[in-house]
This record gives structure tokens, sequence and C-alpha cells, in this order.
């Protein structure tokens, strides 16, 4: 890297981008460091980790001594698809959970947004209150929704009048009622960080757009969902792929409720329920790992092809 | 928030393999290192010792610290205490034993005991136990005893499993206490007619319900053979097993229906209510009866005989001290243990927690209550002393397989057996 201080100042800009190497030292050790630093961090934190788990998702290990580590070849998955009866209810709840965000949870989203864009009075108010579910902690969540789920002292079943009596529903007891109970709650967070997401969106959006529909004599809904929701196609994008990221790492309520038993398997508590603790099993949950690696890589993939195409076109 | 699901959880799973991979990689050397190094050969005394406690809660942790007291009054030693909160001691005793540990460290009774004794991860300790063998039953011996035998833990303190229940309310309707599966029944019948859930049953927490099979199992099959299926010595898809399900079924319809969204502590406070007759649980269940007339009302009866061995087994979670494999080099960490293992070091602590029972036979009960006393007699009657199923059997069997199967078993009364072995085959096999 000699060349860094020839023609400093003189070069044109065409001149420069033919002669990448005119960089100077400072610029390559600034360089390097940025692009350096992340890389690091991302070869640690992520493609080590991927690359470990299915490693680990190949042998039998109880994570005591590295001797102990056997050859398993496809018996964790094999295991895990045959005969651990947890692992098919939490696939088909995982789906019910991306069905729901995205029926319910999304759509929802996007209805606060477009109310709190249409400029009511406090509407900052509302905002916060809203987005507020989004960074409550995972204990105070728990302790809010036992507030409303509780059996014999909650508020639902005394809204009901049922409390106290046999015919109480025991909303995050009953197997067939509390993935529901567990969705309504991950609801409740999800659509504030989607109305966050589309009031940005909303107002990315062009008045002028809205006003050549209004002279054209389209009316509000037609202009919603003719020429304002398309124009926001990056952010539909984003919002489409978020919820099926949410619904696939959806953990932290379940986990709060039960650890993720009795109704409320999800891939990701059962996961962590055989790589934490004392009872681990590292090659089940490293196997378990690995299918809800390639289950998420393809939204991922779809997400990426996407954003490169159209920055192609570009 | 917007990180792949891929990243999120590889950020967890990073922390876990990072302590895996650091432990695993420093484990090697510095275990050779401790075998390696004639720390004074065991013999010439050294002066301190560390201890490590998962006595996090402040009555227990003010407990030891009394204990630890005691014994360095007593022996001129010095102890330097490391606490860490209880449930995380737990997640990590395979990295703990494996890096750094201290010397003395806290733990359980049983195969989790056993479990990292055939590791090589802790030392025996023959030599304490001739010392303070005489202060313990039987029961208590075995339950300290590796699968080599030798011994390898000390036990401070114990408390028993069974059905508790208010004697004012029992008195009120008449009952008696049940003897026999048949009485049982009986009773519970009788306290549907008169308006009360007979079995208090709360199992949200999935482990508690283990305490109703390990007794039915012991009851039904004997202690060995429950020992023997626990260490999955024993198959799971068989005959036997399945009579403890069948009979479990016959007890169903008289166990609190909404268990399965309830904690220990909810079914205790009905208990206390006087809404259902009778709770299979630890006696830790006392310690929700705050109020002192409700506390002085409870009584408690040992799980009924069903066929082969009366009730002679009893349920009984020990709690103690154990060294680490580098502890095992360290003549002070040797005297500590043997201290836990007098009635002068077991009061130390009794005094601060008197919750639980004191195990050693010199120990001084002069200051126990009538309820205390009872719970410890069926304790020092029993021939045998079961721990727990996620004591007895690998944790991750009690985890991941019986408590799912368990809790699907509470709500229809199914269980499949053949998966429970198959999932058994595998689990036990990553050991």
């Amino acid at each position: 890297m000699s060349g860094g201080t020839i023609g400093r100042g003189t070069e044109t800009p065409a001149r420069r981008r033919g002669h990448l190497r005119q960089l100077t030292k400072r610029d390559v050790v600034t360089l390097a460091v940025m692009a350096g630093i992340p890389t690091l961090i991302q070869l640690c934190l992520v493609w080590l980790p991927t690359l470990f788990s299915i490693g680990l998702s190949f042998v039998r290990w109880n994570g005591l001594a590295f001797g102990d580590m056997k050859p398993a070849g496809l018996d964790n998955f094999r295991f895990i698809f045959t005969d651990y009866t947890p692992f098919w209810p939490a696939v088909t709840h995982n789906i019910l959970w991306l069905l729901f965000l995205g029926v319910i949870g999304t759509p929802l989203g996007l209805l606060l947004a477009v109310l709190l864009d249409s400029r009511i009075r406090g509407s900052r108010i509302y905002q916060s209150i809203f987005f507020t579910p989004v960074m409550l902690s995972l204990a105070l969540i728990g302790i809010i929704w036992q507030l409303f789920y509780s059996r014999d002292n909650g508020l639902l079943n005394f809204l009901l009048g049922t409390s106290g009596t046999p015919s109480a529903i025991d909303w995050l007891g009953d197997s067939n009622v509390n993935i529901w109970a567990a969705m309504v709650a991950a609801t409740w967070r999800h659509a504030g960080y989607v109305m966050i997401l589309y009031l940005a969106g909303l107002k990315g959006v062009d008045p002028t757009l809205r006003e050549a529909a209004a002279i054209d004599g389209a009316n509000g809904p037609q202009t919603f969902f003719r020429v304002v929701f398309p124009a926001m196609k990056p952010t539909n994008i984003i919002i489409v792929v978020i919820t099926i990221i949410e619904s696939l790492r959806a953990f932290d309520i379940v986990y709060v409720i039960n650890k993720g038993t009795n109704g409320l398997e999800l891939l990701s508590a059962l996961v962590i329920q055989n790589l934490v603790g004392e009872g681990q099993v590292i090659g089940v949950g490293s196997a378990l790992a690995v299918v809800l690696l390639v289950i998420s890589l393809v939204p991922i993939v779809f997400y990426l092809v996407r954003t490169f195409r159209s920055q192609e076109n570009e | 928030m917007q990180h792949p699901a891929a990243t999120a959880f590889n950020r967890r799973t990073l922390l876990k393999g990072a302590g895996i991979g650091a432990l695993g990689l420093f484990a090697a050397p510095v275990l050779a290192a401790c075998t390696g190094t004639p720390s004074g050969g065991g013999t010439s005394a050294s002066k301190t010792l560390t201890f490590g406690s998962n006595a996090s809660d402040d009555v227990p942790k003010r407990a030891y610290a009394a204990f630890v007291d005691a014994f360095q009054k007593k022996s001129g030693d010095t102890v330097k205490v490391n606490t860490t909160d209880h449930n995380s001691f737990q997640d990590k005793i395979s990295n703990y034993l494996q890096g750094a540990p201290d010397d003395a460290f806290t733990w359980f009774a049983g195969y989790r005991m056993q479990y990292y004794s055939k590791k090589g991860l802790t030392a025996d300790i023959d030599d304490v136990w001739d010392k303070i063998g005489d202060n313990y039953s039987e029961g208590l011996a075995k339950a300290s005893t590796g699968e080599d035998g030798k011994k390898y833990f000390v036990p401070n303190y114990n408390y028993p499993w069974g059905y508790f229940y208010k004697k004012s309310l029992w008195q009120s309707k008449g009952y008696q206490v049940p003897k026999t599966l048949d009485d049982f029944e009986a009773l519970c019948k009788q306290m549907k007619t008169d308006g009360l859930i007979p079995i208090g049953f709360a199992d949200k927490d999935a482990w508690p319900a283990c305490g109703t099979f390990d007794y039915i199992d012991m009851r039904t099959n004997g202690y060995q053979f429950h020992m023997d299926l626990c260490a999955h010595k024993e198959s799971w898809n068989q005959k036997k097993v399945q009579d403890v399900f069948d009979t479990w079924k016959l007890l169903l319809p008289y166990q609190d229906p909404a268990a399965l969204g309830m904690t220990w502590q909810d079914a205790a406070q009905k208990l206390g209510k006087g809404e259902s007759g009778m709770f299979l649980l630890g006696s830790f269940v006392t310690q929700q009866f705050t109020d002192p007339a409700t506390l002085a009302d409870i009584d408690f009866f040992p799980f009924p005989s069903i066929a082969v061995e009366g009730q002679d087994a009893i349920e009984a979670p020990i709690d103690g001290l154990m060294l680490s494999k580098k502890g095992g080099q360290n003549q002070a960490a040797r005297d500590l243990l043997a201290f836990m293992g007098t009635g002068a070091g077991q009061l130390a602590y009794w005094k601060v927690d008197g919750s639980n029972l004191m195990t050693a036979k010199d120990a001084d009960t002069s200051g126990y209550t009538d309820f205390s006393k009872k719970l410890a007699g069926v304790i020092a009657d029993a021939k045998s002393v079961s721990q727990f199923f996620d004591r007895d059997a690998l944790p991750a069997m009690a985890t991941n397989v019986l408590e799912p199967a368990m809790q699907s078993f509470i709500k229809d009364g199914t269980v499949d057996l053949s998966n429970i072995e198959s999932q058994a085959k595998t689990q036990y096999a990553s050991e």
C-alpha cells in the first residue's frame, strides 16, 4: 500500500473508482476494523454456534466429559420425529401461532396504526400505551396475564361470573384453552410492535397519493386498500417476515406460564428444555435446534432473495 | 427484534456452547493438575477450605452460615462460602464440577449423587462415614452410597412426603386415617359426597405428580423395583408399570380437576381453606400456612399400603454435602463433612431453619414440635427411603419424558408405556 499518497486531492471520482488501492493506510485500518469486528462477532455469535449445533445434533452426549460423546448418526432426528411426543404438538402449535398472528395479531397492529395515523386527539398517548407491552419484561408479563387468567382469582372468570364455581374456565391449565390464552397474550405484544412499524410506514407514504385518490373520487377504505397499502410494500414485506419469525421463536410467554408443557409445547421451549439444566440431552436439543433452523431459513431466504432482487432491479 | 430466529436462538445457545467449550477445555488440565499435585498428601492438614452452597434463600443461607460458624469455632479451620442461586446451581452443576469447584458443596442424595460420583467428579468419603456411620439409619446410609458401594454424601436434613390434612375438618366429619388403598378410596368417596375435593392436587409445574407415581409404584411393586425402574434397569413397557397407572386411574376422579393449572402453593391454599380434604406433598407444604392456628391444625399420614410392602418405604428427599474431586484431598473439607454428620453440626443448622428434620441420630430434638416428631418418626421407622423421581432417576427422564406423560395421564387417564420406554432408551443412552 505504498500508493496511498499519490495524487491526493487531484484525482477525479472516476479515477478513484479505477484505483481502489489508493486508500490511505488509515483508511485501510479503519475499514478493516469496521468490517472485521462485526465479522468476527458474527462469526463467534452466529456461525460457530450454528456449526456446533449442527455437529452436536449427530452425537449422543450428556454435556460432561468429551470422552462421553458418542456418534449417533441420525438417531436424534429419528427420535424427534417418531418417539418424542411433544415434537408434533410443538410443530402444530408453532403453525397455529403463525396463523393467529397473521390473521389477528398483525392486522390488529395495522388497524391500530391506521387509527393513530388519522390524527385523533391524544394519539401519542395511545401510541405509548399500545407500545408498552413490547418493552415490558418477561416476568412482568407473566404476572399481568396471571391476574387475567387465574382460575379462581382471575379477572376473566370474575367477569364471566364463573369465578369460584366448578364451571370456571382454567385458562392456563386446560390444554384445550391455554394455547389460545397464550396467543392472545402474544398478540398483545405483537400488535404493538407491528403498529410502530406501520406508523413509520404510513408516515413514509407520499400525501399526494391520497390527494390524487380523493380527487379521483375514492372513499376512505378504497384509498387505503388500493393506494396506501400497496405503496407500503417494503414495510409489508418486513412485517410478513417479522410475523413468521415471531411465531417461530415464540417462547417467553409459554415459558413463563408452564415452561412449555401441557398444551403449550413450542419448538423453542423444547430446545431449551433439552439443552439447559441438569437434565440436558445435548444431542436431542441440538437436533431440535437444527430443525428449527431449517424451518427459519425458509422465510429468511425468501426475504433475502426478494431484497437483493429488488436492489438489482433498481 | 429483527434478527432472524436462527440468530436469536444461537445467541442463547452460545452461552451454553461457550460454557461447555471453555469449561470442557479447561476441565481436563485442571482436574489433571488437581490429581497430580500432592497437596499435602491429604494429611498435613490444610486449614482452609471453600464451600459451594446452593442455599440462596434467606433462611437456609443464614442456617448454613450458622453451621459454618460452628465448624470454624470447633476446628479452627477457615471456610470460604460461595453461595449461588439455588436453581442456577442445579443447572450448572455439570460445568461446575468439571471446572474449578469448591472443596465441599451442597447436593442431593440418590441418583443425582451417584451419577456424578460414577463420572469421577466427586470424592468418596468412606473415612468420614467410619466416624459418623452410627449416626444414621440404614435408609439414610443406603441413600448416601454410590454404585460402587462407597459413600459419597453426608445427609444434613430431609423432609417426608405424605398426605397432609386439617385435623379440625376431619374431626367434624368423623374421617379416619386410611391404612389401605380400600380405606383410602372409601374415604375419597365419602369426601366427595360431603362436597369436598378429596385429593388436593397441583401439577402446573409438572413435578409434583411424580410423588404420587413414586408412592403407588413403591406400594405396588416394592422399593427395589421402583429404584430399578428409576435407573432404567427395568423396562417401562411392562405390566407392573401398567398396574401403577391402573391404580392411579381409580384415584383420578377424586383428584382436583383443576390440577394442571395450579402450583402446589395454590393447592396448599385450598387445603388451608378446607376446600380439599387432603394433599400429597413434601412437608415443606407447611411453609404455606403462615397463620399459626392453621399450622397447628395440620396433620399428616403416610401413603396407604397397596400390595407389596405395607408402608415400609417412605419418600423423603435428603439434602446434604458432598466433596468435589479436588476437595477430596483437603482434610479440612473432610472434617467439615464429618461435622455435618454430628448432632451438634445439624443442630447449628436447624436452629435457624427449623422447617426441615435433622437426620443424625444423636441430634438434640428437644426443640421439635409434636408435628415435627411425627414426621421424623415415619422416616426413622422406614426400611427404605426414596428421594423423588427426578432425584432417583436421570433428571432428563423426569423432565423430558415422565412429567409430560403424567400430565397427559392426569388429563385423560391414558398412558403410552411403549412410547415412554423408547424415549427412556434414548435418554439413558446419552449418558
